[in-house]
C-alpha cells in the first residue's frame, strides 16, 4: 500500500514534469506550426545553466531564477537568429534544421562543461521527507515539483484563456494573416511564445536535474516521450498535453515499478527479469500505437482550422 | 530522366566511376583507411537510397528508418551467435525480418499523416531500440560482437576488404537500379501520384494505403540489406545503430543530396560522411560545425546538392 501511494505520486510528478516539456512543444507546434526537435536541448541547457548558476551564486533559488532567465533568453535568440526564417516551410525542413541544432548543443555543452555529467545538490530545506499520510513519507523535493508544475499549468491555462496576450496567441494560431492585418506584431508574438516554450523546457530540465544527473543527451529520450504525449493528446492542444502527460507519466512509472512483479507471477523469474525492463520501456509506445490506430488525430485534437 | 549531358548526370556518373575505381586507388597508394571509410559510406548510401524511395518519391517522411539497419544487423548477429554462419540463411532472414517489421509498423503508421507520421515512425524505431537493449542474451546495451562474417561458401569471401567493398557497391548499384525500375513503373507512378494528390488518386480508384504500404515494405527490406552489410562491416551490432539520431543522419543524407532524385542520396551520403570524417579529424567537436552547417543548408540550399546542380544546368 505504502509503495503504491509512493509510486502513484512519482508517476504524477513525472507526468507533470513531462507536461511542462510537452506544453512548450505543443504551443510552438500549434501556434507556429513548427516542429522543434531542439526542445530537448533547451531542457538540457536549463539543467546546465542551473548547475552553473547555483554553484556561482551559492543559492539554489537565485540560481534557478537566473537559469530560467537564461533559457528564456536563449530561446528568444535562437528564434530570432534562425528558426523564424523556417516558419511556413515544410515540416521536414524543421526536423532537419533542429536536428542540426541538437548536434550543435550537445557538442557545445561538451566543450564548455566537459563530457562528465554534473550533479546539482539540493539545499537542505528541500531534502527533508514530508509526512503526507500517517506513516507515509514523501521527499519534499518531489512534492515541490508537483506543486510548481501544477502552478505553471494553472498559469498557462489562465494566460491562454483569460488574458489579452492569450487571446492574441489563440488568434494567431487560427489565422496568422488576419491578426497581422489587424495591426498586431505577429513576429514579436511568435518570438515571445518561443521564449515561453524555451523557459518551460528549461524549468522541466532544472527540476529534473537534482533527481538524475545533468548530462549530455539528457534531453533526447525525454523529448521523444514529450512527442509521444503530444501525439496521444492531439497536437496543438494544451489540455490534451496535460491529460496525456499525466497518463504517460503514470504508465511509465507504474509499469517500471510493478511490471517485473506481475511478470514474475506468469513467467519464470529469469525470463521475467530480462523481459520486464524492455517491456516497461516499450509500454508507452504500445499505448501510443493503440491510440493512433483508434484515433489517428490523438485523444483530444485541437480545433481544426 | 533524359540521358542528355548536364551537370547532374555528370556528377552522378563521376561519383559512380569514383566508387568503382576506389579499390584501385587504395591498392596503389596503400591507403587502406579510405577503403574502410568508403565501405561504410556505400552501406549508408544504400540505406539512404531506400529511405529516398519512401521519402522522396512516396512522400512518407519516416523518422525511424535506422530500425531496419538494426534489425538486419541483429538477424545476422543473432544467427551467427547461435551457430548459423551461412550467409544464405542469415541474409534472407535479415531481409524477411525487416520486411515483416516494415509491414507491421507501416500498416499502423500509414493511418496517420504529416507530422504524426514522422513521430509514430520515430516512436516505433525507439521501441525496437529498447527491445534490442533488453536482449540480455545478445549483449543488451553493450551490443553483440560477430566473430565470423557471413559465410557464402566459395562464392565470395567477406573478410577480404576489396571483395566485401565490391559486394557492398554491387548491392548499392542494384538498389539504385531497383528504385529506378520501381519509380518508372506503373506502381511507382501511382505512389508518386499519391504524394502529389491523394484525393484525386483515390477518386480514380487507387487504394492509397495499400500502394503506400507495399512501397514502405520494399524500402524497409532494402534497408535491412544495408543492416546486414553494416553488421558484417563492423563485426558488431548494438542498439546504437537504431538510435533515433541514426535515423536523423539518414534523413540528412537524403535531403542533403536531394530528395526524389535517383543519385541524390548517394551524393548526400558521400558528402555527409566525408565531411563528418574530415571535421572529426580537424577537431574533436566536429558537431559544433556540422550542426550550424545543416541549419544553413536548410535555410539556403533547397533541393539539396542535386537541386543546386539542376539550377546550374538551367543557368
Amino acid at each position: 500500500m505504502l509503495l503504491v501511494v509512493e509510486q502513484f505520486l512519482n508517476g504524477l510528478q513525472f507526468g507533470l514534469l513531462l507536461f511542462l516539456l510537452a506544453a512548450g512543444l505543443t504551443l510552438v507546434f500549434g501556434i507556429m506550426d513548427f516542429v522543434n526537435l531542439a526542445h530537448g536541448s533547451l531542457y538540457m541547457m536549463g539543467a546546465y545553466f542551473t548547475a552553473t548558476f547555483v554553484a556561482w551564486t551559492g543559492s539554489f533559488v537565485v540560481g534557478v531564477l537566473l537559469a530560467l532567465g537564461a533559457t528564456l533568453l536563449l530561446g528568444i535568440v535562437l528564434e530570432f537568429v534562425a528558426l523564424r526564417h523556417l516558419y511556413g516551410r515544410d515540416h521536414l525542413d524543421h526536423v532537419l534544421a533542429t536536428f542540426g541544432l541538437i548536434l550543435f548543443f550537445n557538442d557545445a555543452v561538451r566543450l564548455i562543461w566537459g563530457p562528465a555529467g554534473l550533479a546539482l545538490p539540493l539545499p537542505a530545506w528541500l531534502t527533508v521527507p514530508i509526512q503526507i499520510m500517517p506513516g507515509v513519507f514523501y521527499p519534499s523535493y518531489r512534492l515541490a515539483i508537483i506543486v510548481v508544475s501544477l502552478l505553471v499549468a494553472i498559469f498557462l491555462y489562465v494566460m491562454v484563456m483569460r488574458t489579452r496576450l492569450g487571446m492574441l496567441i489563440r488568434a494567431g494560431a487560427s489565422n496568422r494573416e488576419m491578426i497581422g492585418a489587424l495591426g498586431i506584431n505577429i513576429k514579436l508574438l511568435y518570438t515571445l511564445v518561443f521564449g515561453l516554450a524555451a523557459a518551460l523546457a528549461g524549468l522541466a530540465g532544472l527540476m529534473q536535474a537534482p533527481i538524475l544527473t545533468v548530462q549530455i543527451g539528457m534531453g533526447e529520450n525525454i523529448l521523444i516521450l514529450a512527442f509521444v504525449i503530444i501525439v496521444i493528446g492531439g497536437i496543438g492542444s494544451i489540455r490534451g498535453a496535460f491529460l496525456a502527460a499525466i497518463f504517460v507519466g503514470m504508465i511509465d512509472t507504474l509499469g517500471r515499478a510493478f511490471l517485473p512483479d506481475l511478470l514474475r507471477r506468469v513467467l519464470s523469474s529469469a525470463t521475467a527479469s530480462t523481459a520486464a525492463p524492455a517491456l516497461s520501456s516499450m509500454l508507452i509506445y504500445l499505448v501510443m500505437a493503440i491510440v493512433l490506430v483508434l484515433r489517428p488525430e490523438g485523444l483530444f485534437p485541437a480545433n481544426r482550422r | 530522366m533524359s540521358a542528355s549531358f548536364n551537370a547532374r548526370n555528370a556528377v552522378a556518373a563521376l561519383v559512380v566511376a569514383g566508387l568503382v575505381l576506389l579499390p584501385l586507388y587504395t591498392s596503389l597508394s596503400g591507403n587502406v583507411f579510405a577503403l574502410t571509410l568508403f565501405t561504410r559510406i556505400v552501406i549508408f548510401a544504400l540505406a539512404a537510397v531506400s529511405l529516398n524511395l519512401i521519402m522522396g518519391y512516396g512522400g512518407m517522411m519516416s523518422f525511424g528508418h535506422a530500425a531496419y539497419l538494426g534489425i538486419g544487423g541483429y538477424a545476422v548477429g543473432i544467427l551467427a551467435f547461435e551457430g548459423t554462419g551461412s550467409g544464405f540463411i542469415q541474409w534472407p532472414v535479415a531481409l524477411a525480418a525487416s520486411a515483416l517489421f516494415a509491414l507491421v509498423i507501416g500498416a499502423l503508421s500509414l493511418r496517420t499523416r504529416g507530422v504524426y507520421f514522422i513521430m509514430i515512425t520515430l516512436a516505433f524505431a525507439q521501441m525496437a531500440y529498447y527491445v534490442a537493449s533488453g536482449l540480455a542474451r545478445y549483449g543488451g546495451d553493450d551490443g553483440l560482437t560477430i566473430y565470423k562474417r557471413s559465410d557464402f561458401g566459395g562464392l565470395i569471401n567477406l573478410s577480404n576488404r576489396v571483395q566485401f567493398y565490391y559486394l557492398c557497391l554491387g548491392c548499392l548499384l542494384g538498389g539504385i537500379y531497383l528504385v529506378w525500375r520501381i519509380v518508372n513503373s506503373r506502381f511507382g507512378m501511382v505512389v508518386q501520384g499519391l504524394r502529389s494528390n491523394e484525393a484525386r488518386m483515390q477518386a480514380i480508384g487507387f487504394p492509397a494505403t495499400r500502394y503506400r504500404l507495399v512501397c514502405f515494405v520494399i524500402a524497409g527490406t532494402l534497408c535491412g540489406l544495408a543492416g546486414a552489410l553494416l553488421a558484417n562491416n563492423t563485426d558488431f551490432v548494438s542498439p546504437a545503430v537504431m538510435y533515433w539520431t541514426r535515423s536523423g543522419d539518414l534523413m540528412v543524407m537524403v535531403i542533403l543530396g536531394g530528395m526524389g532524385s535517383l543519385f541524390g542520396p548517394v551524393i548526400g551520403a558521400v558528402v555527409y560522411l566525408v565531411l563528418e570524417e574530415f571535421l572529426s579529424q580537424l577537431t574533436e567537436y566536429w558537431a559544433l560545425i556540422m550542426g550550424p552547417l545543416l541549419l544553413l543548408i536548410v535555410l539556403f540550399g533547397r533541393g539539396g546538392i542535386v537541386g543546386l546542380l539542376g539550377r546550374l544546368d538551367r543557368g
